[in-house]
């Protein structure tokens, strides 16, 4: 079992330049061996939930030296939760791109890209080691970079330099941050640093290295401050990697990796938890009232992930309170598992409306929603997906965003922050109201003049969709016992250790 | 470029070339490594391209085997990673070690080396062969084109 750990990073990367070195001009071989690596990392993801509850937290040494001189894969339940999201969200996003991207040139080549950026996204959350997480996000990183700016147009360059100028000053933090920790401790692996934070003499260093992860990992993670390039950078990519930014990417190199070191290297004190309760709430409002104001379809969801990655700042923000200041273990519990909760519902939905967009966008051709008509007829599966999509970012019963975003509230709540409690709720009615715009000018508008002749997307576009549909409402169940237990409060137990 | 440059890089380009493998077989006992040896190595041809033009620099060594000889090295480095698999981890140094300070010595830390160096010295060149390829032009009507250069025209300053 554990040598699938690091087949996590090498069979994406291997692929990867098999396809470039053999396949550069052969589209057809590259979707199929680009689609049975992401069904293989699928599965392997899937299988390990299995081995963590069998054998608990797998270590991998790589070349068989120890930390902290040698480099570690960990394996523990947060990891597995990011494992999952990415792999399975990016499969079903290679299916989507059979189809989709045939009207790109260099299909291979974007396969190229979407492996190494997997290969980055399952390095950052499998390693065990602060400089090789650096490495890996940037490998994440600058293959995003390449794939905004894939369609080769004046305004995804613009949006995909901007990008690139605005992760590059993020990395230059996280750098700064790590060598600040590495000159203070001399050692790198993620558990040493913990240990000597634990013992609690730990210097200026320590401090100003966390406000420059903050800032660094903040920007990534595109919360409220930090936020400017997201709105660009995501509607410009193609679908299937807009899905996979906004789904997947600002989690697992910006909020895992914030969540990561704040609650597992850094001793906890109250003032941090108060930024994140902060940076998250803000992100929750402004994104959600920019996004309100939108006729970009895709730029709409864009700010809207802005808004649930609020939410999930919220939560983990109220859960470290918590912690720092001694409160009841319960409810410490109840913010984190609804923070992870949120994370993991976001990726279905958002990746699911990201592939939506697509498909209207691939049938109407346009993005704005203003000129389009009412779709839903002609193309049923996009929009009862969207539909779905739609109620669960809502927060409607009995769909998943209901119950992650109920424990956040409750949670709020319980620790006594009724107000933030109230926010999330306004929020979430704001949320409600978009996204009735999106059904009522994107699917269940009137008929227009020139769109007589769109039909249904391909079934390879339509399948991807489904399933995600479903999951909407299906990860609802991750709340409840068996599943609770496989998924959710291994990540949870690792989060509150501190407890 | 001037007679000076073109001189001076006529007899320092192989020199270059030269000391990048140097850097890069050595890497594993003295300062420096693949990466290092690399970018030398790359510095070399880009150094050609800027004194004499592309069609030279092209000429030594093409695009298509700049890109193939990067997807190669990293493959390279990948498959040393995974042949440690069958000894147990990945990335075990399943060669033996040697004498300390030795050119043979090390394991499989030298053939890494030879693999990063060979990716980064192909891929710093097609990096610069690619920004260079591209020229811009601006249309009296405001429209711009991006035009790939086929021509051995010398980069201007």
């Amino acid at each position: 079992m554990n040598v699938l750990l690091p087949l996590f990073i090498g069979a994406p990367l291997g692929c990867g330049f098999v396809i470039y070195l053999a396949f550069r001009n052969r589209d057809d071989k590259a979707d199929w061996i680009a689609n049975v690596c992401m069904m293989y990392l699928a599965a392997a993801s899937l299988w390990s939930i299995k081995s963590l509850s069998a054998y608990g937290v797998l270590t991998y040494r790589m070349g068989g030296y120890a930390a902290p001189v040698g480099i570690n894969l960990v394996l523990d339940g947060f990891s597995l939760l990011l494992l999952i999201i990415i792999n399975v969200a990016g499969f079903l996003a290679a299916i989507y791109s059979v189809n989709y991207m045939e009207r790109f040139t260099a299909k291979a080549k974007y396969y190229v890209m979407f492996l190494l950026m997997v290969a980055g996204m399952n390095g950052v959350v499998l390693t065990g080691d602060l400089f090789n997480l650096y490495v890996f996000l940037e490998i994440a990183s600058i293959s995003s970079y390449v794939l905004v700016g894939f369609g080769c147009e004046r305004e995804q360059f613009e949006a995909s330099f901007k990008y690139m100028v605005l992760g590059i000053v993020a990395s230059a933090f996280i750098l700064v941050g790590i060598s600040l920790m590495y000159a203070a401790t001399g050692v790198l692996s993620m558990v040493h640093l913990s240990d000597i934070a634990a013992q609690g003499n730990v210097s200026g260093c320590f401090m100003l290295a966390g406000a420059f992860f903050l800032m660094g990992f903040g920007l990534k993670a595109a919360l409220v401050p930090f936020h400017a390039w997201l709105p660009d950078a995501h509607p410009s990519a193609p679908a299937p990697i807009s899905a996979m930014l906004s789904g997947v990417l600002i989690k697992a190199i910006g909020i895992y990796c914030i969540l990561r070191i704040f609650f597992n290297m850094f001793a906890m004190t109250p003032m941090v938890p108060f930024i994140f309760m902060m940076l998250g709430t803000a992100s929750m409002v402004v994104g959600a009232l920019l996004a309100t104001g939108q006729w970009d379809y895709k730029r709409l969801l864009a700010y809207s992930s802005i808004s649930q990655m609020g939410y999930v700042m919220l939560g983990a923000g109220v859960g470290a309170r918590v912690i720092a200041s001694g409160g009841p273990a319960h409810v410490a519990t109840l913010a984190v598992l609804g923070a992870l909760f949120h994370l993991i519902n976001h990726a279905g939905f958002k990746s699911l409306l990201f592939l939506t967009s697509g498909a209207v966008e691939f049938s109407t051709g346009t993005r704005d929603l203003r000129k389009m008509e009412g779709v839903s007829q002609r193309m049923p599966v996009t929009a009862a997906a969207a539909t779905a999509g739609s109620l669960a970012i809502s927060g409607v019963p009995p769909f998943s965003g209901f119950w992650s975003k109920l424990f956040i509230v409750v949670a709020c709540l319980q620790a006594g922050y009724n107000f933030l409690a109230f926010i999330a709720i306004g929020v979430s009615i704001v949320t409600l109201a978009y996204f009735l715009k999106v059904q009522k000018y994107a699917f269940f508008g009137g008929r227009k003049e020139g769109f007589e002749k769109i039909k249904e997307v391909p079934g390879l576009m339509c399948f991807p969709m489904i399933v995600l549909a479903v999951m909407c409402l299906a990860m609802g169940l991750l709340a409840v016992s068996p599943l609770r237990e496989a998924i959710l409060e291994p990540a949870v137990k690792v989060l509150t250790k501190q407890m | 470029m001037g007679e000076i440059v073109r001189n001076i890089v006529r007899i320092f380009a192989g020199f270059t070339l030269l000391f990048g493998v140097y850097i890069v077989a050595y890497g594993h006992i003295t300062p420096g490594g693949g990466f290092a040896g690399g970018v030398l190595i790359g510095g070399s041809f880009i150094l050609l391209t800027l004194a004499y033009g592309k069609k030279l620099a092209l000429q030594k060594l093409s695009r298509s085997m700049s890109s193939t000889l990067d997807s190669l090295g990293a493959l390279i480095f990948l498959f040393l990673a995974l042949v440690g698999i069958a000894g147990g981890y990945f990335f075990l140094n399943f060669l033996p070690l040697g004498k300390p300070f030795h050119l043979f010595s090390a394991g499989i830390i030298p053939l890494c080396n030879i693999a990063i160096g060979m990716k980064v010295g192909a891929s710093l060149f097609a990096v610069f062969i690619a920004l260079a390829m591209v020229r811009v032009v601006k249309h009296e009507d405001g429209t711009t084109d991006y035009l790939e250069e086929t021509d051995d025209t010398e980069i201007k300053q």
